[in-house]
């Protein structure tokens, strides 16, 4: 690239870089080897608490399942924060727009197809529970 | 050694496809034949085949999506005449073939016809548009033009090897499953679809970061083109709804080869999560077609109005209310499917909302229109079709997505009068507008008016007396897909929709004429300064056609309007611009990675369809070989020096220059 091309793109990128291009400084808490120190150690505390939840009794037990959603999504900002280097930051603009987009349509497909598809028997005549039994 | 595939493939007691086959095959043998003894092999292969210019790429998308486009109207053709003629009778098409034929009406008008010719207009304008040299991903680019070129291949082989899906367009399981489709007809539908669907999704990757990444200086969000913003809303579809029917199409894929269950009658499976989630896609895939030609509209309003566009935020705002409320509504497709009033409900209303969106769009052109000077050339012209015939569309839309009026109305001729009254007016007049508008920009001359005009209103005629007709049919209650007619009340209407569809073949025999005609009076239709409609945006600046790299110098945007704003300037100063200085400009080389890696998809497709298990691992590791080596390439730029710049700028400026001293003259 010519001098004035990538001087134009500094100009353009200040505000949003692709992934990948950013710079990773120092004094974020994802940035360096620290920081993917950091990261991986949260996710591997995750990770054990996720499998302590579900094989020991340490939650009261119909809580499990809201426990290990709680992990779960924790488990996806750590790799998010540490690993993707999603930030705050005015450089980072166009990384949360297309991950809050990624969420939403993901959000509305999955909620709307549960939704949907356990409406499909709504038409139908109530069945005892012998028929139900009797059902493929 | 060959899987399935043997001689029972080849159709030799069926007249019609051999037929079709041979005139197919001998009229690409003479075209290739023609090629070889012109001596034009190496010209196409350095300069298209291997080009990685947006322009260059962008016009073989729509050569391609062209020559689908007449696939699929001659299947149109098709089953218009066999309704006629099977009115208490066989008609000429046994049952078996004509249902190949509405799945491949379908299919290749949406996936080959539709979706090329939208492609191909974006990535050959969005690029001027913005002020920049190419696309993010160049290569990439040919890949993904390839890749879809290997779809339409495969699925215009299966005209003579093998058959076609005979499921319909959407291979609605379970009668897509191997139980009641054995063939290798769905095989060939989900190989070819998967194959372009991969070029699809990085088309959509390469321009959403193109338009995110690439724009020239200046060039804010809110002075982009509107034009670039539905590319963007319309790309941003492309990469969220392309996966769903990526992994839709491979479950059933996992159904008929492996044995799974995900959509099968027994098992488990469940038929009707396979019609859920492909219209999850289905719906956003409306809009991924008809956004960028609201996009091409809103340029051709403002055009030929000379005007300003009415509106552009709002512009804006609904493009992308559109985009986000499109993943709303795709139950509508299915209100029948048995989910109870609160569903049906719901999805209603969010149908009716998201006409909303479109209802700001058609008072914003017609905003546009008033007050200015309105000149009515050819692109105008589709553009007024447009606007009238598509808000009849829209109304009947608003009508269907009210459930118990869709109930009703389900599967009759009704819907596909609607479908295709908006797809056709919003679609491809919107492809046919592009095209006339955007023409002179890419070859140097104007299309001829006067043809045009007729291929304009030959088209509006024929496509009015064919789906008027189908309209009234359908609310007297005839469902779609009929192979043969038992009702007398009928039959009128399906002689009318039939002589319709004959003069829409005069529209489109105009159309093949003008572009005859064109080509041959290319010097009297010469476009000389770059800028034949008195254009508004960027790519009205660089000559026709662009030099390679579309800009000597990035130009500065400091509006909505640059190039308006170019123009008014140089009026004022009399000179076009006076920088002199240039600097060498750094372009992507060609490469055959995409052609190559279609060739080895091209195998692996039709391996995997005909179970030809070596042929398909021969032709993975060949793709995947090519993809090695072009990741290793040493250098993918070269340098075009800054006095070789100058020389073909300032051609431009002389021809600029010529033009503004004929202005003072006259003026």
């Amino acid at each position: 690239m010519t001098d004035i091309d990538s001087r134009i793109d500094e100009d353009l990128d200040r505000r949003d870089s692709a992934p990948g291009e950013e710079t990773i400084t120092e004094h974020e808490p994802a940035g360096g080897l620290t920081g993917y120190l950091l990261g991986f150690g949260l996710a591997i505390l995750l990770t054990i608490a996720s499998f302590l939840a579900a094989q020991t009794d340490l939650i009261y037990q119909p809580a499990v399942i809201s426990a290990l959603v709680v992990l779960a999504i924790a488990q996806m900002g750590v790799h998010l924060v540490f690993f993707l280097h999603l930030t705050t930051g005015s450089d980072n603009t166009n990384n949360v727009l297309a991950l809050a987009f990624g969420v939403l349509i993901v959000a509305l497909v999955v909620l709307g197809s549960i939704w949907i598809m356990g409406h499909l028997n709504q038409n139908m005549a109530p069945m005892s529970a012998h028929q139900a039994e009797m059902m493929p | 050694m060959l899987g399935k595939l043997d001689w029972s493939a080849i159709p030799f007691d069926q007249p019609i496809p051999l037929g079709a086959a041979l005139i197919v095959f001998l009229a690409a043998a003479a075209v290739l034949g023609w090629i070889t003894v012109k001596g034009y092999w190496p010209y196409l292969w350095h300069e298209w085949i291997t080009s990685v210019d947006h322009k260059r790429i962008g016009v073989m998308y729509i050569v391609l999506a062209m020559l689908m486009l007449l696939r699929g109207f001659v299947d149109a053709i098709m089953m218009r005449t066999q309704q006629v003629l099977a009115i208490h009778g066989p008609g000429y098409l046994p049952p078996e073939h004509y249902d190949q034929i509405f799945s491949a009406h379908g299919t290749i008008m949406i996936f080959f016809a539709a979706m090329p010719f939208v492609i191909g207009l974006m990535n050959f304008v969005v690029p001027l548009q913005l002020g920049i040299r190419d696309v993010a991903f160049p290569t990439l680019n040919s890949v993904s033009f390839w890749l879809t070129a290997t779809g339409a291949l495969l699925v215009n082989i299966s005209l003579v090897v093998g058959e076609f899906a005979r499921t319909g367009w959407l291979p609605y399981a379970p009668l897509s499953e191997t139980t009641y489709s054995p063939g290798v007809g769905v095989d060939y539908y989900l190989w070819s679809i998967q194959i372009s669907g991969v070029g699809t999704l990085l088309t959509g990757v390469n321009l959403v970061t193109t338009i995110l990444k690439m724009r020239a200086p200046g060039m804010g969000y809110l002075r982009m083109p509107m034009f670039c913003w539905t590319s963007l809303a319309s790309n941003l579809l492309i990469v969220a709804a392309f996966p769903i029917l990526t992994a839709t199409l491979a479950m059933l894929t996992l159904d008929r080869y492996l044995g799974f269950h995900f959509f099968t009658n027994e098992a488990g499976g469940n038929q009707m999560m396979f019609v859920n989630l492909i219209w999850a896609w289905g719906h956003p895939e409306v809009y991924i077609l008809v956004l960028p030609a609201f996009g091409l509209y809103s340029e051709i309003f403002s055009t030929f109005s000379s005007k300003p566009l009415f509106g552009y935020r709002s512009m804006v705002a609904a493009t992308l209310f559109i985009c986000v409320v499109s993943f709303m509504v795709w139950l509508h497709h299915f209100f029948t499917m048995g989910a109870g009033a609160d569903v049906n409900a719901a999805f209603g209303i969010a149908t009716s909302v998201i006409a909303v969106g479109t209802g700001v769009k058609v008072y914003n052109w017609l905003f546009t229109m008033y007050g200015g000077r309105v000149r009515f050339d050819t692109p105008m012209l589709w553009a007024l079709g447009f606007v009238t015939t598509f808000t009849i569309g829209g109304m009947t839309g608003v009508l269907l997505a009210v459930p118990p009026a869709d109930f009703m109305l389900h599967n009759s001729l009704f819907l596909v009068a609607h479908f295709h009254n908006v797809i056709i007016s919003g679609v491809l007049f919107g492809a046919f507008a592009g095209f006339t508008y955007w023409f002179p920009k890419a070859f140097g001359f104007r299309l001829h008016e006067g043809w045009g005009k007729a291929a304009f209103w030959f088209t509006l005629a024929g496509y009015m007396l064919v789906f008027v007709p189908l309209y009234i049919v359908g609310l007297l209650g005839m469902t779609r897909r009929l192979q043969h007619i038992d009702m007398d009340m009928w039959a009128p209407y399906l002689v009318v929709a039939a002589f319709g569809i004959l003069v829409m073949i005069v529209g489109a025999a105009c159309q093949i004429t003008q572009l005859v005609v064109s080509i041959r009076r290319r010097d009297e239709l010469r476009d000389e300064t770059g800028d034949p409609w008195d254009g508004r945006s960027l790519e009205w600046s660089t000559s026709s056609p662009p030099p390679v790299f579309n800009y000597a110098r990035l130009p500065q945007v400091e509006n909505e309007e640059p190039y308006w704003t170019i123009k008014q300037r140089a009026l004022e100063e009399q000179s076009p611009d006076d920088e002199e200085s240039y600097e060498p400009i750094e372009m992507p080389r060609n490469s055959p990675t995409g052609f190559v890696t279609a060739f080895f998809s091209t195998l692996v497709g039709f391996a995997l369809i005909w179970h030809i298990w070596w042929l398909a691992i021969v032709g993975f590791i060949g793709a995947y070989a090519t993809f090695v080596v072009f990741a290793w390439r040493d250098h993918g730029d070269y340098e075009i020096p800054a006095d070789e710049v100058a020389r073909i700028d300032g051609d431009r400026k002389a021809a600029q220059l010529a033009w503004l001293r004929r202005r003072e003259r006259v003026a």
